[in-house]
């Protein structure tokens, strides 16, 4: 027997709220799979289980609960070295039973393939949706494990005649957006005050900047999406995501959590991705295993995440698994961004936006795209001789994007 | 008038004696041969009396030696005669596969077409009535796998009493594949139902929200489940395949467009089966039909078992079934 408890989706959450069930008492769940929606202070979030068994004990609808409140009770798998046949309803013991006998396998329980961020829509709902111009991400599902089904399409049709197509565009300016249930701007106001407070009270900051050329990375970036349809298309930001989480996964002391007075440095990088939010506020879910993705898959999952950002639907691991955080303002931010570190990751990597300007080459001064990139690290953890060989790794992965 | 016609409602076990009997008299190439088919009228009583009425000429017991008779029915087709050959159960028929398989598929391809082998073969199939892991497989998904055979699963009555007569009519070999738990099962007949096709699926209830694609016995299951249903509010529409080889996927596809969901349901094993094999051509041919996830209600991976309870619940069951496609559509 072990507990589901409320996640703490973020040093920032001190409570949250269960709006939806996805599950019944006596349902079979696993590790993975989605199985409440918790409101909090960055909106209805789909809560995962990492627990395989049994489930009840569900808590009523609606009471706000702390971070690490039992919210479930999930029984460990049913003897999961038995036999897949019906055991016989005489007390055998299971140890009287020839260890010689094959277990016997029986792919009957669904396979679920490993976690993608590849939002659920039937392929029939799929079709439809092209044909009618419907955003299939913006719809709520009502199928299979969630999917979006050819009634959902139907009733969004329906209710909006009008649905904006989709594009390529990372910033779709008005698709219609699921309501994020309970979704409180000021309420999220107030975290993110009492995050970024935390964590200029509790972490020396030191801060480093430097400006990397951006034309090597815009000449190949032009030759790939010459040849390619819009929504295969890369923007820029893509590159600067990859250079950096390249570069994080050679320098760890940059990459993890600062816990209990250590730093706990993480293998993997989760790369927390801020998000601005229309109506105020940002959220930095994660990108996982950023450093190993390849540039289109990395492309799909930023389209996604800012997506779902923005209309619902983000899952409690992308907020509570980032073990750092970059930031990139776009082309109509500001030149540069000094971030502030989100507790309790150690380090906060922050784009300018790509800018002309004149740069030296072999003696000449040349009209060149460059780019800032900053970074804020806990002093708790490293030193700026690091950092600089940080940014170094990032500014000389840059000059080459075929290897990204 | 129907009331004229005496024996509108009959079991399986005798629309397929029937169909044999019709089939003696009206072809003297016509015999049938096999284990027990004679003196003792066949191990599920389905040639029974038939040796009394046509002679040792045309019921001929063999000895326990699938590959042998197999082979001298093969002979024979293609010889001129026209052989009815049954084996005990397909479990048995693995010991003549080498003659169903390397000739009386192969022939007519190896010779240019000079030789035709039209062979019937019939067994018995499936598990239900207790006769453990030698007796009660579903095998007719792997013969399914061989070009060159045709194979048949009749489920109801009146494809147990015309299927035969088609069998015979074509040139080819033909495996016909009768499950052990429809012998004693009853069902009517029409009387001005003379001729079945081997070409096409049926649509054994229509519906809308589901398709449950099945045969053999399984399509009693199928329809029981329908039932259980339809009083849930949830339409399901049961296709029995009849021919698992050539599957007449249009009539599968076309249930599936109108349903958009589909539960397979066969008692054969999951992995390897006729059930993937349809799973896959739904995939290839009809993926923007889907609005749900294929399912498939199969046996356990086990040898079936012999204990009732465990056998039982080795097979497919009504409430399975029943769940899986309620699934489908009412997901929470």
């Amino acid at each position: 027997m072990a507990d589901f408890t409320m996640p703490a989706l973020g040093a920032d959450m001190e409570t949250g709220t269960v709006v939806e069930w996805k599950v019944r008492p006596g349902d079979h769940v696993r590790s993975g799979d989605v199985i409440a929606v918790v409101e909090t202070h960055k909106g209805a979030i789909d809560v995962e289980c990492f627990l395989d068994g049994t489930i009840d004990d569900l808590v009523p609808l609606g009471q706000e609960l702390p971070v690490d409140a039992v919210l479930a009770s999930v029984r460990g798998p049913e003897s999961a070295a038995a036999p897949a046949a019906p055991a016989p309803t005489t007390s055998v013991p299971p140890a009287a039973l020839p260890s010689h006998l094959p277990v016997a396998e029986a792919p009957t329980a669904p396979m679920h393939p490993p976690t993608s961020h590849r939002r659920k829509v039937s392929p029939a709902a799929r079709h439809h949706t092209q044909a009618l111009g419907i955003d299939p991400d913006t719809l709520s599902g009502t199928g299979v494990e969630g999917a979006v089904t050819l009634a959902d399409v139907a009733r969004s049709a329906h209710a909006a005649p009008t649905a904006a197509p989709a594009g390529p565009s990372i910033t779709p300016a008005n698709t219609p957006t699921r309501p994020r249930g309970g979704f409180d701007p000021d309420q999220m106001r107030r975290a993110i005050a009492a995050a970024m407070g935390r964590s200029k009270r509790e972490i020396p900051h030191y801060y480093l900047r430097s400006t990397i050329s951006f034309a090597a990375a815009q000449s190949w970036l032009s030759a790939w999406n010459r040849t390619r349809e819009p929504a295969e298309r890369l923007l820029p930001a893509v590159l600067l995501l990859k250079a950096a989480a390249k570069a994080l996964a050679q320098f760890p002391q940059f990459n993890g959590l600062y816990v209990d007075g250590q730093f706990q440095p993480a293998p993997p990088v989760h790369l927390g991705w801020a998000i601005a939010l229309r109506g105020g506020g940002l959220v930095a879910p994660a990108i996982h295993h950023a450093q190993n993705l390849p540039l289109p898959a990395l492309m799909d999952a930023l389209r996604d995440l800012v997506q779902r950002a923005r209309a619902g639907g983000l899952r409690s691991s992308e907020l509570s698994d980032p073990t750092v955080t970059v930031t990139s303002l776009g082309d109509r931010g500001a030149d540069e961004v000094l971030g502030v570190i989100y507790p309790p990751q150690v380090a906060i990597l922050g784009f300018g936006r790509i800018v002309e300007r004149p740069w030296v080459v072999q003696g000449q001064v040349l009209p060149q795209a460059v780019v800032s990139v900053s970074l804020a690290a806990d002093h708790r953890v490293s030193d700026g001789h690091l950092g600089g060989q940080l940014l170094a790794a990032i500014d000389s992965a840059l000059q080459s994007p075929d290897t990204l | 008038m129907a009331d004229t016609t005496p024996t509108l409602r009959m079991s399986y076990r005798e629309a397929c004696r029937q169909a044999l009997r019709d089939a003696l008299m009206a072809d003297p190439r016509a015999f049938v041969m096999g284990e027990d088919v004679g003196k003792y009228g066949g191990c599920y009583a389905v040639t029974k009396g038939l040796l009394e009425e046509f002679g040792p000429q045309r019921i001929l017991d063999t000895p326990l030696a699938e590959n042998g008779f197999t082979g001298i029915g093969i002979g024979a087709a293609v010889a001129g005669l026209r052989p009815i050959v049954e084996i005990m159960t397909c479990n048995f028929s693995l010991l003549a596969l080498d003659q169903i398989m390397n000739n009386a598929a192969t022939l007519a391809h190896m010779s240019g077409g000079q030789f035709a082998v039209p062979l019937v073969i019939r067994m018995a199939t499936g598990g239900g009535r207790q006769l453990a892991a030698q007796h009660s497989h579903s095998l007719e998904g792997w013969y399914a796998h061989i070009p060159g055979l045709k194979v048949l699963a009749p489920a109801t009555v009146e494809d147990a009493r015309h299927m035969l007569a088609a069998a015979l009519a074509d040139p080819n070999p033909v495996l016909i594949f009768e499950h052990v738990v429809l012998y004693n099962t009853e069902g009517e007949l029409d009387p001005a139902v003379q001729a079945v096709d081997l070409t096409q699926a049926k649509v054994r209830r229509a519906g809308s929200d589901v398709s449950l694609v099945t045969y053999g016995n399984s399509l009693p299951k199928c329809l029981a489940a329908a039932d259980a249903l339809a009083a849930e509010q949830i339409s399901a529409e049961v296709i029995d395949l009849r021919v698992l080889r050539p599957l007449d996927m249009a009539t599968v596809i076309a249930s599936v467009v109108r349903t958009h969901r589909v539960v397979i349901v066969d008692e054969g094993w999951k992995s390897g089966s006729i059930s993937a094999e349809i799973a896959a051509r739904l995939a290839e041919d009809a993926l923007y039909e889907l609005d749900a996830p294929i399912r498939r209600v199969c046996s356990r991976e086990v040898p079936i078992p012999y204990a009732a309870q465990l056998e039982e619940a080795a097979l497919p069951s009504v409430a399975e079934i029943v769940a899986t496609a309620r699934a489908l559509v009412r997901p929470q």
